[in-house]
């Protein structure tokens, strides 16, 4: 009993974690009349096996452009989010890591209490405010939000791994006539790129992930990612949703994510972990 | 004034260096941007909610905007529909928590105690948790359904054409399942962090004295990481209690499926009533902060710990 207690957990955790993907990815590929007809059972019934034709059709079919178009979206904002908020994390991971100064409890109580904020409070005010300023249903009107919502989480895991660099080597760096900003910039930077990276990883999850701000601060395929997108998703019958053509949608936009943690998983469970408790 | 009372710090307190000046000053300059994004997306549209909220304004009619003082508080606190729509978040919070908690803690267990394909298990664990959450819902809806679905085939005593989405508890239950799924993974994780703190010294210690496994679970283990499990009952509760992209995808609020959320994302971006939404707005805003506070009154959670302060 002892013995088989942990290969059974580990069973019981494989197919928990890979059950709803594997039946994503089997519901991607029956094909679509049979589908409308009902075509219950976890793999496709005999003769219903679409092969591709799912994929093909999100993907060039001209009734579903606003998908590759959502995907161009999709990678472009979250990048761009990505970059920035790990950047301007990064200047506040260190300043909270290395410096003595006043705020610094501020900027943490802030992170908190940002980390859980109810987004959905915000969206009314923002679709104003943002049609205001002409940037609603524009990339920047997402970035802008996705950087304010992941910096909590970057500057978490940041300073969590900043706290962990050998200082001794910007203090070396400094008496050999360095400035404070020269010793962050060359001796620091190389040192905490693995940090910054894992916390870059976090950040992107994020941003792929949302769905609040994506279906309310866009109107058009313009800047629609694809979660917002998936929910215009509309077959023959308006009433029932192609879910082969969908299932297809949601295994190509879950591709990224799958390689990105099969290169980087160690790093990810690092970064998570560090950033909430302390270790 | 300011001449006045200028000189006196430096007199009482040691003299400040122009080094520590200058550290002082570049770490304000450090944070500022973070601040100021954090600012922009989160306290001004807040501000402005609580000034929209006092008012009748509807933007398919922006000019009939009307000054109503707080009558959309009123409306909104007096209706059944608020009510239910938060017993019913209360309901998803505290159901996906707890059962979260539980294999949550069941996992981490495993994955300490393993010594093979620790990369493989990461990496399956890591899925549900970077997987989007609509797709995560749409997976879930579909094998809910009885067209094309697998969920009623495989359960004993449900017949095969049962509608889960006909009525509220079936469709809370497939919402939750969904829920589960997708955020247990990062519970687990949170708990193995605690879990790795333990000494096993002392575990071993507590087995020479004759401790059965039951009692080193309750009297060892579970005490020591208490810190992680709180932490992660925090995040997760704020985060389940925001609930929303589940049941847009899964039931679209039909069948008393609502959340305090998605009823205030229907009222501003639906209805297009921002005075309305806006109270709504402030409201979630004020529950959320409540159920943060109960929290950490109830549990006494270290924040520290969450900050990694000290």
């Amino acid at each position: 009993m002892k013995k088989l207690g942990v290969p059974i957990g580990v069973l019981v955790i494989l197919v928990w974690c890979l059950l709803p993907v594997v039946w994503i990815i089997s519901l991607s590929f029956k094909s679509e009349e049979s589908v409308t007809a009902g075509n219950p059972g976890f793999l496709p019934s005999d003769g219903t096996n679409a092969g591709w034709d799912n994929y093909n059709k999100v993907l060039t079919d001209d009734l579903y452009d606003f998908f590759p178009r959502a995907i161009i979206n999709s990678i472009g904002i979250s990048l761009i989010a990505t970059t920035l908020s790990v950047i301007v994390a990064t200047l506040a991971a260190y300043a909270i890591a290395r410096l003595e100064f006043k705020g610094k409890k501020l900027v943490l109580t802030m992170s908190l209490a940002i980390a859980m904020f109810p987004v959905v409070s915000l969206i009314g005010p923002l679709f104003d405010m943002w049609r205001t300023f002409g940037i609603y249903d524009t990339w920047l009107g997402l970035i802008i939000p996705y950087m304010s919502f992941t910096l909590p989480l970057a500057i978490w895991t940041l300073s969590a791994f900043f706290r962990e660099i050998p200082w001794e080597m910007e203090q070396a760096a400094q008496v050999d006539g360095a400035t404070s900003w020269q010793a962050f910039r060359k001796v620091i930077v190389p040192l905490a790129a693995p940090g910054v990276f894992t916390a870059a990883i976090l950040t992107f999850f994020f941003a792929w992930n949302d769905f609040v701000f994506g279906i309310s601060l866009t109107s058009t395929e313009s800047a629609r990612p694809i979660p917002a997108s998936l929910a215009f998703f509309v077959g023959a019958d308006p009433f029932n949703r192609p879910a082969s053509l969908l299932a297809a949608a949601a295994v190509i936009s879950t591709i990224p994510i799958i390689i990105i943690v099969l290169l980087f998983q160690r790093k990810i469970v690092a970064g998570l972990t560090s950033g909430a408790v302390k270790g | 004034m300011t001449t006045l009372t200028a000189p006196a710090p430096t007199g009482n307190k040691p003299v400040i260096s122009d080094r520590s000046r200058a550290e002082n000053r570049l770490g304000q300059k450090l944070i500022a941007p973070a601040i100021v994004l954090m600012l922009l997306v989160t306290a001004f549209p807040m501000l402005r909610a609580i000034y929209l909220s006092v008012f009748d304004y509807s933007l398919t009619a922006p000019d009939d905007r009307e000054f109503v003082g707080l009558s959309n508080y009123l409306t909104a606190l007096t209706d059944p529909l608020f009510w239910q729509t938060t017993g019913i978040t209360v309901l998803y919070m505290v159901v996906t928590v707890a059962v979260e908690l539980v294999i949550g803690f069941i996992f981490a267990m495993v994955m300490h105690r393993v010594i093979f394909a620790r990369g493989v298990i990461r990496t399956s664990i890591l899925i549900p948790y970077g997987i989007v959450t609509v797709v995560s819902g749409f997976a879930w809806q579909f094998a809910f359904t009885s067209t094309n679905g697998f969920v009623n085939g495989w359960l004993p005593g449900i017949s095969a054409d049962f509608n889960w989405f006909g009525e509220t508890n079936s469709a809370v239950i497939a919402i939750m399942v969904s829920e589960i799924w997708k955020t247990t993974p990062f519970m687990s994780l949170l708990l193995l962090a605690g879990l790795a703190q333990i000494s096993e010294d002392m575990l071993e210690a507590a087995q020479v004295d004759g401790a059965t496994w039951w009692q080193r679970l309750w009297k060892v283990i579970i005490p020591n990481m208490r810190a992680a499990i709180m932490v992660a009952v925090l995040f997760r509760a704020l985060d389940a209690y925001r609930i929303f992209d589940n049941i847009f995808v899964m039931t679209n609020g039909a069948q008393k499926t609502e959340s305090i959320s998605f009823l205030t994302y229907r009222q501003t971006i639906e209805q297009f009533q921002l005075g309305m939404g806006s109270a709504l707005s402030v409201l979630l805003f004020l529950s959320v902060l409540l159920v943060a506070f109960l929290i950490v009154r109830l549990f006494r959670v270290d924040l520290a710990a969450a900050r990694q302060e000290g």
